[in-house]
Order: structure tokens, then C-alpha cells, then sequence
């Protein structure tokens, strides 16, 4: 299966050159971009991991692509996504999340039911690859 | 303004009280020198006076019907400060291209007013005046509230910021789908779309405003199989999905029965149709703030008021009041499709609700500069008629945060509603893609979607279908200021 979390997941993976046109979008709206990894994809995991902070101030996407590589260099087997950040008073939350790096095989998720009074039905979703340590998923 | 009362002077106490009926504009609900103060609820009307009546005493009519007048002087005003209660009328201009219309622009001391209520707003503005037989036809056009008004409003439970941070879905419009046919289809026939529709890459499916419980299907069933739907279609793509569940029912106890089973079974979002009534939203949407609940309403009925331009409210009033009675998702146009819709109204309405602030903007028929105080923000979604085909022209004018609803653009797919689905999502992220990029997706919009759909055959057939579909009549609701050209 293709996770498709990520404001662009239905397109085929974007080449870096679009990687930074999207980045060079965002910095001329003066959005702060970051890099945020994580081998535990579920669609409520918020929190992945950041790859350093968040790149305050930054204006050149040279500067976004090269954090970009390392975190590609350090976690090739990891989902990597790219965010980027407004602070302008009333929204001072995301304004754009892609991600930028899939593990070869995404093996999805499991539905576990739990069956409950009357007809209800407790909904559980459960990552394969979840199962195994932090580490060593997508091996 | 062609008037023949005298209003020069103001009428002393023992004239003014005299037993009989006087003249609304000498009642004082006419005040051409009042400066509206910063905490005044301010109204325009569009008045249309029958053949003979004064426009001033019209607008001054419209003024003490709103707030305390009664059709004779009543000495019973002189226990109380009358002078303040009394609503001001306080300019009358004519309507441009229109010689029998005039705007009446009225004040409202924000003493008159409870606190959070909708219900007692519209009981006020609207309650009484629009029945007065010496106007043949009377429309609310827009309101201003002062801030210590809107700060008695809760507003939206979740807001468009919330709203994206809890379904993790940034960047983009989110795309959803009523499901089709409305009317007929058994309780697990039903979520076989909702799970089509969402695993194609949809991020909501809807019931329409008229499902609710019928033989067919009762609304326990339909609950139940689309949150089967729901949580396999995010199972299946990793991605959080929901389905608008319809609780509006008969009475307030039946709503939130329904309500209370779409949490237990761990739905986002639950809807309501504005026919509920504005106490009832009210109501749900504490609800909806008590258990982190997206509200969804469905502007069901509004056409037959706001729809003509004579008579009636406008949307944006409707919007205004939405805003501030709390609602986290709202029809408010589409534009290119199948229904009502001016571009230009369209997009003042869709700033009432997006932004912190709204300036005057005549052209979108803002006529009130509004504070919202820092209330969140309303989705507008955009359902009725519109398809795959029309990717550039809906992001062009309606932007990111909307929800675009294609029902019969996705169900009607010929390779499935699963391919319908996909195709409108492919088309969406390939059009942000292409406008991030810089590239002019009015102009090259068609170019972008065929590109697209090389990689994409659903894409493809649905442009194959409806590529040429568009639904260009005039519409009724224009507005009244166009911009004039200056020269360069």
C-alpha cells in the first residue's frame, strides 16, 4: 500500500527539483520549513520526529535541501516529510506538509475490531510494521 | 429624497407624546446627524418603499418595527431612556441602477440585545419589519457587531486551524462527496460508497440534508455501516477520513441521541441542516465543543430567502450569524457550479467566514468593516455541480481552506466511484503542485490537468466525461457596486 498522508501523496514522488520549488513557496511567504522523520506512520501519530528544529529565519532552499539530504543519508528507510510552519496571529499552524521519503515497502495497517454492545464496534488501527521494535521497522 | 415631512425641528416632549399616530421619522428612528458609536449593532436594509411612501420614513419605519416602536405613540416610552433604545436610522442613499430601492442604514444600542443569542438577534432584526405593509419588499443586506458583541459568542467548537491539525491535512482544499442517491439505499448499500469514495482518496463523505430516518434506512444502521467505512478507508490508506453523520431529527432529544452515537462509534464529524433553527444550532454546537466534535451544517432552505435580491437576508448575514452561533463547516457557493452563485458574493461570503478581519468591500457586498475578535474561522465548503474539470477555476477563486465536494463528479465515475474519487484527488494535488510552482493555473490550468491524467487514467476518464460540463447562467444575487475603470 502508499500512505497516503501529505498534501501531495497521490502524485508520483516529487524529484527534488520540485521538492524545491514547494520550499521556495513557502519561504517567500516567510513560513518556517522543518523536517520531521518517523518509522511509525499512524495516521495519529503527530508527533514524528524532528530532524533538527524548525529553520527560523532561513531564506535560501539550498539551506532546507541540504537538511533534507542528511536526514535522507541518516533514515533512508524512514518516512520523511517536510513542513512548514506559519506564525502570522490566527493561524500560527501548518501551511503545507508533504512527505519527501518512503520506506521501500510500506506493508499498511490492520483494522482490529472490537465488538461491543449492540452492533458497535471498537476501531483499532494497528501498523504492521509497528509491531516490530522502534528501529527495526522497514528491514 | 423627495421628502414631504418636515423634520427640521425636533418635536418637544407634550408633541411627541401626544395620543395618536405620528410619523416613525418624527418618532425619532431618523437621526441624520447620529454617529454610530463603536458598540452599536449596525444593519443595512435594501428598502423598496410602496409607490408614494418616503423613503426616509420608510427607513425610519424599518428602524422603530426593529427595535421599539409600535404603529402609535405609546406614553409608557417615557419610563424608560427611549431616546437610546430607540434604533437610528441614519443614512438613506438610493440603490445604484435601481431608482425605487434604497439602502437604510440603522443603528442598534448593543443594550437591546441579549447576550449570545441568535435566536434573540434575528427575533429583532428581522422579527417583525419584514411583513410591514408600507414596504413592498424589505432585504437584510449585511451587519456589523461591535467586538463586545461577538466576544458573548462562543463561535466555532473547532475552526479551520483545529480542524487541519486534528485530521493532519495541510495545503491543500479537503475534498468530499455526498453520497448519491440522496434517497433509497439500504444502510450497508450506502457505506459501499462512503468506503469507495474514501479509500479513492477522498477525505469526507456526506448525507445529504434530507437523510435522516427513513424505512429504508434508519439511522443507527447508516451510523453503523459508515464507520465501518470510515475506519477501514483510513486502515486502507493511512490517512484520517470521516463521513459527515446527519442528526437532524424532530426534536432536540432525538439530535443528540443521534449525536451522542457518532462519538461512541468515534466519528469526527457530525452534521446539521440549518432548518434545525438557530437555537437548535446553537445547542449542537455546545455540544460539539463538549466533545471535540466538528460540526457540519448544511445550508438547507436558505435559497428561499436569500436567493432573490428584493427580499429577504442576504447570505452573508446568514454567514455572520453562523460564525458567531458556531458552526465548523457551511455551504457557501461554489461558483462554477450548479447553483446560485456570483463570483463576487460568493467570495465576500467566504471571507465572512475565513477572515480575522473584514474591510468594506462594495464590489463582494461587504458594506461593514467587522472585527472578529479573534473567533475561529468557519470551512466553506463548495458542493453542487462541480467536477474534476474545474480544478483551476475552484482553487483560483475559492482557495485552500474550503472543502470541495464533487457527489456526482466522484459516484458517477465511469470506472467506479473508488476511480472517481482518485481522479479529483490527483487532479487537486497536481493543480497546488503547479500553483506553489509559480505556474498561472487560470491560463494553464486545462494543460495541467491533461498532463495529470498521462499518469492517471481515472483522472483522464472523468476529464473524458465532464471536461466540457459547465453550468453558465446568470445570477440573481449581483451585486450592486462594480468597480469603474480608472485610467492608468
Amino acid at each position: 500500500m502508499r500512505i497516503t498522508q501529505g498534501t501531495f501523496s497521490f502524485l508520483p514522488d516529487l524529484t527534488d527539483e520540485q521538492i524545491r520549488a514547494q520550499v521556495a513557496y513557502c519561504l517567500a511567504r516567510g513560513w518556517a520549513v522543518s523536517v520531521e522523520h518517523t518509522d511509525d506512520p499512524h495516521p495519529r501519530n503527530t508527533y514524528w520526529e524532528m530532524f533538527g528544529l524548525p529553520m527560523f529565519g532561513l531564506r535560501d532552499t539550498a539551506g532546507v535541501m541540504a537538511e533534507l539530504e542528511r536526514a535522507r543519508g541518516t533514515f533512508p528507510d524512514r518516512y520523511i516529510k517536510i513542513n512548514a510552519f506559519d506564525s502570522t496571529r490566527g493561524v500560527e499552524s501548518m501551511r503545507l506538509s508533504f512527505i519527501v521519503n518512503r520506506p521501500a515497502r510500506e506493508p499498511g495497517f490492520a483494522l482490529v475490531r472490537e465488538e461491543a454492545a449492540g452492533r458497535a464496534i471498537r476501531y483499532t488501527i494497528r501498523s504492521y510494521a509497528a509491531d516490530r521494535p522502534e528501529g527495526e521497522r522497514y528491514r | 429624497m423627495g421628502s414631504t415631512i418636515d423634520r427640521s425641528r425636533p418635536l418637544d416632549e407634550e408633541t411627541r407624546y401626544a395620543a395618536g399616530v405620528l410619523e416613525y421619522a418624527r418618532m425619532g428612528y431618523w437621526d441624520p446627524d447620529y454617529e454610530p458609536a463603536d458598540t452599536d449593532i449596525l444593519a443595512l436594509f435594501r428598502i423598496t418603499p410602496q409607490d408614494g411612501v418616503d423613503p426616509i420614513e420608510a427607513a425610519a419605519a424599518v428602524a422603530g418595527e426593529s427595535s421599539t416602536a409600535t404603529w402609535t405613540v405609546v406614553w409608557t416610552d417615557r419610563l424608560t431612556a427611549a431616546d437610546t433604545y430607540r434604533a437610528k436610522a441614519y443614512r438613506v442613499e438610493p440603490v445604484p441602477g435601481s431608482a425605487d430601492q434604497f439602502f437604510a442604514y440603522i443603528a442598534y444600542d448593543l443594550a437591546l440585545f441579549e447576550p449570545g443569542s441568535i435566536a434573540n438577534l434575528a427575533a429583532s432584526i428581522i422579527g417583525n419589519v419584514f411583513g410591514f405593509k408600507p414596504l413592498r419588499a424589505l432585504r437584510l443586506e449585511d451587519m456589523r457587531f461591535p467586538v463586545a458583541y461577538v466576544k458573548t459568542f462562543d463561535g466555532p467548537p473547532t475552526g479551520i486551524i483545529v480542524e487541519r491539525e486534528r485530521l493532519d491535512k495541510f495545503g491543500r482544499p479537503l475534498l468530499g462527496a455526498t453520497v448519491k442517491p440522496k434517497l433509497g439505499l439500504s444502510g450497508r448499500n450506502y457505506g459501499r460508497v462512503v468506503y469507495e469514495a474514501l479509500t479513492g482518496g477522498l477525505d469526507f463523505t456526506k448525507d445529504d440534508e434530507n437523510i435522516n430516518s427513513q424505512p429504508f434506512m434508519h439511522w443507527r444502521d447508516r451510523f453503523l455501516f459508515c464507520m465501518e467505512a470510515v475506519n477501514r478507508a483510513a486502515a486502507a490508506t493511512g490517512e484520517l477520513k470521516g463521513h459527515y453523520l446527519n442528526v437532524t431529527a424532530a426534536t432536540m432529544e432525538d439530535m443528540y441521541e443521534r449525536a451522542e452515537f457518532a462519538r461512541e462509534l468515534g466519528s469526527v464529524i457530525v452534521m446539521i441542516d440549518l432548518v434545525i433553527g438557530y437555537t437548535a444550532i446553537q445547542s449542537m454546537s455546545k455540544w460539539a465543543r463538549r466533545n471535540d466534535m466538528i460540526l457540519h451544517l448544511h445550508r438547507a432552505g436558505h435559497g428561499t430567502y436569500t436567493r432573490q435580491k428584493a427580499h429577504g437576508l442576504s447570505f452573508r448575514v446568514i454567514s455572520k450569524w453562523m460564525r458567531l452561533a458556531g458552526v465548523d463547516h457551511i455551504h457557501a457557493g461554489t461558483i462554477v457550479g450548479k447553483l446560485e452563485g456570483d463570483p463576487d458574493m460568493v467570495q465576500g461570503f467566504y471571507g465572512v467566514l475565513r477572515e480575522p478581519h473584514n474591510p468594506v468591500d462594495l464590489q463582494r457586498g461587504i458594506y461593514f468593516e467587522q472585527d472578529w475578535a479573534g473567533l475561529r474561522k468557519v470551512m466553506p465548503v463548495a458542493s453542487g455541480g462541480i467536477h474534476a474539470g474545474q480544478m483551476h477555476q475552484l482553487l483560483t477563486y475559492l482557495g485552500d481552506d474550503v472543502v470541495l465536494q464533487f457527489g456526482g463528479g466522484t459516484i458517477g465515475h465511469p470506472m467506479g466511484i473508488g476511480a472517481g474519487a482518485t481522479a479529483n484527488r490527483v487532479a487537486l494535488e497536481a493543480m497546488v503542485l503547479a500553483r506553489n510552482e509559480g505556474r498561472d493555473i487560470w491560463t494553464e490550468g486545462p494543460q495541467i490537468l491533461a498532463d495529470a491524467a498521462r499518469g492517471c487514467l481515472p483522472l483522464k476518464a472523468a476529464l473524458d466525461t465532464w471536461g466540457e460540463i459547465t453550468f453558465d447562467y446568470s445570477s440573481t444575487d449581483t451585486p450592486d457596486f462594480v468597480p469603474t475603470a480608472t485610467p492608468a
